[in-house]
């Protein structure tokens, strides 16, 4: 391959002849383009004669020169004409560049954007919310259309196989909580209510709400992700057209299956908690497990576990809808996915949050203490 | 480079997937200027030989060399400088979605030469745009926000950013209207014949292969069973071929063809 230098350089009756040697490609088009930026004569003519490979990239200098410097050019090859006249017709004004708005703007159009978004999500969950229920109520009068195998399956896949993961991170918690708790607690000397603590955080708050963000981190972002692709894959659209309901076929299973998986891990979540803290308490409290279960089963009352278990599905609703409900919206790119299935997470594990709040209130007010 | 080399040599290769096997001992050569079509039913493993000659895809044998230079186990830094000299086009276009379209046509040139002033890489993003038929705000656009055939030509326009020598092309034509179609198959063969482009086209579209194909490879029974122009391939004693070329289809692509070349 020649690598010659540029272009020689001489005038000619008066008008400034450019002779280019060797290949006039984008080898060599980034110098050679800034050389021809500092020529200021006028009336080029541009000699081809000695260029041995031109590709679209030098034609395009070429016809730059011709374009805006009146060029002429001489000793092109057929072959080299057809490439400038190729690249000549392609010379149209094309757009290359988003247009940005001035900064003060830009911050109100995406403050604006972003509480548009906010709202559409909750009027479009509160209408998704609408449309399970409508399709719970199809499936209740034709129980033919119940798909107990795809329910069956997100049994597998949102509880059994989650029971591993929550079982261990819930022991881990309850650990933390007694350890933290005895050491506050000996100050007064009232280690003997640590117990206290692990049993009832675990089965009031703890339990269910570790669950509720493990399953929104496992199934939740899992739903959009898989509905998100189907999206994309006009998987929905086909299922649509062919009179299968997407609502009835994917989102009820995995909905149904969240709710009910839900109370079963929370309270397998307070349990493997409660374990973690006894197997502290024995060995640094030296309080023997027996003493630890009697003590455990006076001081936990059966509304604590009531709260759980009412909570429970309702966090498992949220986080399945929030899931299902952003998988669907997805649209045009991949990215889409990906952007889609974080918010259902984020969205999930706040909303679970918030009403755990309101759930607080509400128990308290009801004098479950 | 001898000019008789042939710039893709394929030989005796193997590939498949589990127990089933796709290739075997295929054999094929590209030759310099050529625009080569491969044809072949759906399965053959049209794709898998194209995924196997740009490296994506290690055959269990054979040997493929390109530009003179063998690509089976080669690293990456070292495949790179043969990478420089080829363009793909992908069936679906394959553009990077978080990228305008006018960004996806500079990867390749920002990659290998990124010294390039933005102006002018703007301006060159602008004609290559503009060559490969897309309207002129599609430069600024997600390909999100573009339909399926305007994909296809954001990807041609990303394959031919680099100038390559050699362009893979697979389907082109698929999903394109025909006005769309005969326009890229004029494209593709005027760049051939002012850049000297080597072209391996896979298609189904018998028009492109009566318009532009100076050869046609047939894959069928894990094979190449014949190269050769398109007379030539009609002339053999294969069911496949016959019922391809001689079938409804391909008469009517033939006549349109031979009308073409009365009127020129």
């Amino acid at each position: 391959m020649t690598v010659t230098p540029d272009f020689a350089r001489h005038v000619e009756d008066g008008r400034c002849v450019l002779r280019f040697s060797g290949n006039l490609t984008l080898l060599r088009v980034r110098k050679l383009s800034e050389q021809l930026e500092a020529i200021e004569a006028d009336r080029l003519v541009v000699d081809l004669t000695e260029v041995e490979r031109m590709d679209t990239v030098g034609a395009w200098l070429v016809h730059k020169l011709e374009r805006d410097r009146g060029a002429k050019i001489v000793g092109a090859t057929e072959d080299q004409q057809t490439l400038i006249d190729h690249v000549a017709a392609a010379d149209q004004p094309v757009k290359v560049r988003r247009e940005h708005e001035p900064p003060f703007r830009q911050v109100l159009f995406e403050l604006g954007t972003a509480t548009q978004t906010a709202m559409g999500t909750m009027v479009g969950l509160l209408g998704f919310l609408g449309a399970m229920i409508i399709s719970t109520g199809n499936i209740i009068r034709h129980p033919r259309r119940f798909r107990f195998n795809a329910v069956v399956m997100r049994f597998d896949v949102v509880g059994v196989r989650a029971l591993g993961i929550i079982g261990l991170m819930s022991f881990l918690v309850g650990i933390v909580i007694a350890q933290q708790g005895a050491v506050q607690l000996r100050q007064f000397g009232a280690e003997i209510y640590t117990i206290n603590l692990i049993g009832r955080s675990a089965v009031k708050e703890l339990g269910v709400l570790m669950t509720a963000i493990m399953v929104a981190g496992r199934s939740g972002s899992a739903f959009a992700a898989q509905l998100g692709s189907m999206k994309l894959n006009e998987e929905v659209d086909a299922m649509r057209t062919i009179g299968v309901s997407p609502m009835e076929a994917l989102v009820f299973p995995r909905v149904l299956a969240t709710v009910l998986m839900m109370p079963l891990l929370g309270f397998y979540a307070a349990i493997m908690a409660i374990i973690g803290g006894g197997i502290f308490t024995w060995m640094s409290l030296d309080i023997p497990p027996i003493t630890f279960v009697q003590r455990i089963r006076e001081v936990v009352p059966d509304t604590d576990l009531y709260q759980s278990l009412i909570k429970a599905p309702v966090f498992g609703l949220i986080i399945a809808m929030a899931g299902c409900y952003q998988g669907l919206q997805v649209e045009g790119s991949a990215e889409e996915v990906g952007l889609r299935t974080t918010t259902a997470v984020v969205q999930g594990i706040f909303m679970v949050i918030v009403l755990d709040a309101f759930f607080a209130v509400f128990f308290t007010g009801i004098g479950w203490l | 480079m001898a000019e008789a080399e042939p710039i893709i040599r394929v030989r005796g290769l193997t590939n498949g997937f589990g127990k089933q096997l796709v290739h075997d001992g295929l054999d094929l050569d590209v030759r310099r200027g050529e625009i080569l079509g491969v044809v072949g039913g759906s399965g053959t493993g049209k794709s898998v030989l194209m995924r196997s000659i740009i490296g994506l895809q290690t055959p269990q044998q054979g040997e493929i060399t390109v530009f003179g230079e063998p690509m089976i186990g080669r690293d990456e830094e070292e495949a790179k400088h043969v990478r420089r000299r080829w363009g793909v086009l992908f069936q679906g276009g394959a553009l990077f979605s978080t990228l305008t379209v006018a960004e996806n046509v500079q990867v390749p040139i920002r990659e290998f030469f990124p010294g390039i002033g933005q102006e002018l890489m703007d301006e060159i993003a602008a004609y290559k745009i503009s060559m490969s038929g897309l309207p002129a705000d599609a430069g600024a656009k997600f390909p999100a926000e573009l339909s399926g055939g305007m994909r296809k030509r954001a990807g041609i326009a990303r394959a031919l950013g680099l100038d390559p020598e050699l362009l893979f092309l697979d389907e082109p034509t698929a999903g394109l209207d025909p006005i769309g179609a005969a326009a890229f198959d004029q494209l593709i063969g005027e760049l051939r014949d002012a850049l000297g482009l080597t072209v391996f086209l896979i298609t189904h579209d018998l028009d492109t292969l009566h318009a532009i194909c100076d050869r046609v490879a047939v894959l069928a029974d894990r094979k190449v069973v014949a190269v050769g122009t398109i007379a030539e391939l009609m002339a053999l004693d294969h069911a496949w071929i016959q019922e391809y070329f001689n079938g409804p289809r391909g008469r009517v692509a033939a006549n349109i063809a031979e009308r073409e070349e009365a009127a020129t």
